[in-house]
């Protein structure tokens, strides 16, 4: 029985790229990131110069054609892909930083604190997002550090809640009581023995999160409320160019696949990190 | 003798893998007779019950061979066809009749349902009366129209068993049926069901892990080990002198209040069903393993017309050992008692409601001692340990330790008080960390505890593992390849790095089978010897005190009921709820009317 079962590191590893829609999309984050590092220096033109006709087809000069202003499709591709995963990636960060802190404390320390910390979590959440981060921008103009802060309060509940639920199954279990009759410190129970185990449903929602944060980023900019032009970004790039959707087709669907691309595999590869870190918990149940 | 009621032969079950979970096994019962399938988790043995039914359980197959009732083979049957005759030929008592019975259906309901379905709708009404008398339960209307959750696990357990008396099949298979039960009611449903055995003159098939609760109804066990007979004999028989190492290993796991003497466990694991070891499927374990058990499987031979044995050293396997237990380690009279409760009162929320579980107990333990805590469930005997080890806050009362007055909540005790006392949890499948290693949670109470570096305190690892009988290279394992005895043994090793004087164990072995838990048990014995521990053992099984505890104290409802010397108190119980604990406890040595033959006094 002992001798067949192997060592977990390499279980891990090979669950993670046996299957193919992973090693996919595997593949498809990594490049995307690379795109997104080094995109800027691989720009045939520069992406915010007028360099011939608004809306001209691919030509050997500017491989996906221009777009409304006449600017390079393809070097603004490479641009601009920064800002969206830049905003959207930190907001995440900071929005799980708060809402993991909130979760753990309400679902470990129960009672009263739970209470409190639950019910502010739940007056968050009656904020439709569209219409907060709007309220934002209307009050802090296109400031890109309030729309960062501004998406990661959005996150803020949605993460207390699940860290939450699945602290407060956690924090029951035997090696729990077991540190506790130890005397161990709250800030050692939560760091060895409980982040650990909820560690799977947190990285299995981490996938969703981010892609919801690069579609509000998307979104805002697409409604002109974040980044402004002549700024290149994939949402802006939408929203700019869609009234020659005709004319250049690729300068709206490519940056509209990027985003596709990026959202798709971002959480395909979430759900497969979580599943080989064998999480116990159930994800979806969570949700609800 | 006519042909038998049940002819179960060369019966294979496998996984849809493949694997064999029976491996060709053949069985009969006859016209009311009475047999207990007896076998450790994996043995197949509820695999064996379901097959009775014409069942396999969904991932298994039944790929071969044929089962008969009175001459009906059930194997080539249509689900429909089977359907019918469930209940009406066969019926089955599942192992938790909390989850068996429908909850929202009345019981009345739920017996009408069964005379409905085999038609004899038109005698409902008398069937109904006449089943709940015969297991003891109220006939009346008011009853009849109670829900299950208005009935308590012992009524619930008669209640299945009613409905599968319904129809008057002449054969019963019992699953398991009195496990999770307390002591009192499981042996009043093991006289109730031999009762009804013979009474109806029915033939039952008894499946239970508890060789002493199977011995209690069987005329005849049939003890299994990794998906085969092993060895099968008239109830007697085996259990005074068992033929096959396996059966004689059983035999000597099981705790028997009866009888005070030190458990040897069996060695080792069992078999996975997808490992195909070569040779005799127990020779791993076995101690009379020689190179011609390695050869083949041995088959099974009849050393006389009713005893079958599946071992080609059966004549050399000695009789069940019967060694005095451990001798607890020197007990100095006048020592200051190094854990001293008083007045202990400790309340629980239930709902909203406070109920009070520990109800002003008082009692010392001396040092090096085992204090054994003996109650059924909701006696309050593990919140007193959780009261002890700082997990509930107590409503009154102290606890001293070594004169010291101990704060209620562990992490106000001092650094000192806190390593000094340690805790086995009952459940061996959460009180590990998943995602630590061995090493690092057996390493981690040093470094807490005791201020040791984490080099120093992973040096410790390899002594503390072998001090639990473990192999060094488990270190580097996660709990979740570990089996149940294996992680307890972890847990153990965990609570002894601290290097405690006081060790609570809390219902340590009853998740463990029962040859697992001898060898956990003489592990613990073993190590309180060594180590001078002082050991609090909480406990419901009486058995098990018998094998570990100098003292008992024993609890109901929260309030101390007896204390004294082990021997004394099993021997001579003066409170009637002691009496009636020791005498519901399933033993090996107990005779038909539930008292010890005269030949086994000492």
């Amino acid at each position: 029985m002992i001798a067949a079962s192997q060592p977990r590191l390499r279980r891990n590893s090979q669950t993670l790229t046996s299957s193919w829609p992973t090693r996919i999309s595997l593949v498809v984050v990594v490049l995307l990131l690379l795109l997104v590092i080094f995109g800027p220096l691989l720009t045939p033109h520069s992406p915010t110069a007028e360099l011939g006709p608004p809306f001209a087809r691919p030509s050997s000069a500017f491989p996906l054609g221009t777009d409304y202003a006449g600017e390079d499709v393809l070097s603004r591709v490479l641009v601009g892909g920064r800002s969206v995963i830049l905003i959207g990636g930190i907001a995440t960060v900071i929005g799980y930083l708060i809402g993991g802190v909130i979760g753990l404390v309400a679902g470990y320390q129960r009672g009263l604190t739970d209470s409190i910390l639950m019910r502010g979590m739940d007056a968050l959440l009656a904020f439709p997002p569209i219409i907060f981060l709007l309220l934002l921008a209307t009050g802090f103009g296109n400031s890109l550090t309030a729309l960062t802060l501004g998406i990661a309060l959005i996150h803020v509940p949605g993460v207390a809640r699940i860290v939450r639920t699945a602290a407060l199954e956690t924090s029951v279990r035997g090696y729990v009581e077991a540190a506790l009759a130890r005397g161990d410190r709250v800030r050692v129970i939560l760091r060895r023995e409980i982040l650990p185990n909820i560690w799977g449903p947190i990285v299995a929602d981490g996938g969703p999160r981010f892609t919801v944060s690069i579609l509000l980023v998307a979104a805002v900019n697409f409604l002109g409320l974040g980044i402004a032009p002549p700024n290149a970004d994939w949402a802006l790039m939408i929203s700019e160019n869609r009234s020659g959707l005709t004319l250049n087709p690729l300068s709206v669907l490519v940056p509209a696949f990027m985003i596709a691309a990026l959202t798709v595999s971002l959480n395909l590869l979430a759900d497969q990190i979580a599943r080989a870190h064998g999480s116990s918990v159930d994800v979806q149940a969570m949700r609800r | 003798m006519s042909e038998p009621l049940l002819q179960v032969s060369d019966l294979l079950v496998t996984t849809v893998a493949g694997d064999p979970v029976l491996d060709h096994v053949s069985v009969e019962v006859g016209r009311a007779e009475s047999i207990g399938l007896v076998g450790e988790s994996g043995s197949g043995k509820t695999a064996l019950a379901h097959a009775m039914l014409g069942f396999a359980r969904p991932g298994l197959r039944l790929s071969g061979g044929s089962v008969r009732i009175a001459g009906e083979e059930l194997l080539t049957k249509s689900e429909t066809d089977l359907r019918a005759l469930r209940g009406r030929k066969v019926s089955y008592v599942p192992q938790d009749p909390a989850t068996s019975l429908n909850p929202s259906m009345r019981i009345g309901d739920q017996l009408r349902e069964i005379c409905r379905i085999h038609g004899r709708q038109t005698e409902t009404e008398e069937i109904i009366p006449t089943v709940l008398g015969r297991v003891d339960l109220p006939s009346d209307r008011q009853f009849q129209r109670r829900f299950p959750h208005q009935l308590s696990g012992g009524q619930k357990q008669r209640v299945a068993i009613a409905i599968a008396l319904a129809c008057d099949p002449p054969l019963i298979v019992l699953d398991e049926p009195t496990t999770g039960l307390d002591v009192v009611t499981q042996a009043v449903i093991l006289q109730e069901v031999r009762r009804i055995q013979r009474e109806l003159d029915v033939s039952l098939v008894y499946v239970s892990h508890d060789l002493a609760a199977v011995a209690a109804v069987a005329d005849r066990v049939v003890v299994m080990y990794a998906g085969s007979i092993v060895e099968s004999a008239a109830t007697d028989v085996l259990v005074a002198r068992p033929r096959h190492p396996y059966s004689r290993g059983l035999v000597s796991s099981v705790p028997d209040h009866r009888r005070a003497r030190r458990l040897r466990g069996i060695p080792g694991v069992a078999p996975a069903v997808d490992d195909h070891p070569v040779g005799c499927v127990f020779g791993p374990r076995c101690e009379l393993f020689t190179d011609a058990c390695a050869a083949e499987q041995p088959s099974l031979v009849a050393l006389s017309s009713d005893h079958w044995v599946r071992c080609i050293r059966s004549e050399d396997t000695p009789p069940p050992t019967s060694e005095p237990r451990l001798a607890a380690p020197g007990l100095a009279a006048d020592m200051e008692p190094i854990l001293r409760v008083q007045e202990l009162v400790a309340d629980y929320r239930s709902r909203g409601i406070p109920f009070t579980a520990v109800d002003r107990v008082s009692f010392i333990a001396q040092p090096g001692e085992c204090l054994a805590l003996v109650g059924e469930s909701g006696s309050g005997k593990t919140t007193i340990a959780r009261c002890i080890v700082g997990l509930h806050q107590p409503s009154g009362g102290t606890i001293a330790f070594d004169s010291r007055r101990l704060q209620p909540s562990a992490r106000r005790r001092s650094l000192e008080q806190r390593r000094r006392i340690q805790i086995v949890f009952q459940n061996p499948y959460e009180s590990l960390n998943p995602k630590r290693t061995i090493r690092d949670a057996v390493s981690w109470p040093a470094r807490a505890l005791r201020g040791c570096s984490r080099q120093q305190a992973e040096q410790e690892v390899a002594t503390l593992l072998d001090r639990v009988r473990l192999p060094a290279g488990l270190a580097q394992r996660y709990p979740g390849e570990l089996s149940g005895g294996e992680r307890q043994r972890v847990a153990i090793a965990r609570a002894l790095a601290a290097r405690p004087d006081l060790l609570v164990c809390d219902e340590v072995t009853s998740a463990l089978d029962v040859s697992v838990q001898a060898a956990t048990l003489d592990l613990l014995r073993e190590l309180q010897t060594e180590l001078s521990l002082t050991m609090l053992f909480i406990t419901h099984d009486l058995g098990v005190v018998a094998s570990v505890a100098d003292r008992v104290i024993v609890l109901e409802r929260g309030s101390l009921q007896e204390e004294g010397d082990v021997l004394e108190i099993l021997r001579a119980p003066a409170q009637p709820y002691t009496r009636r604990l020791v005498e519901a406890a399933p033993s090996l040595m107990a005779t038909e009317n539930g008292l010890p033959s005269p030949a086994d006094v000492p």
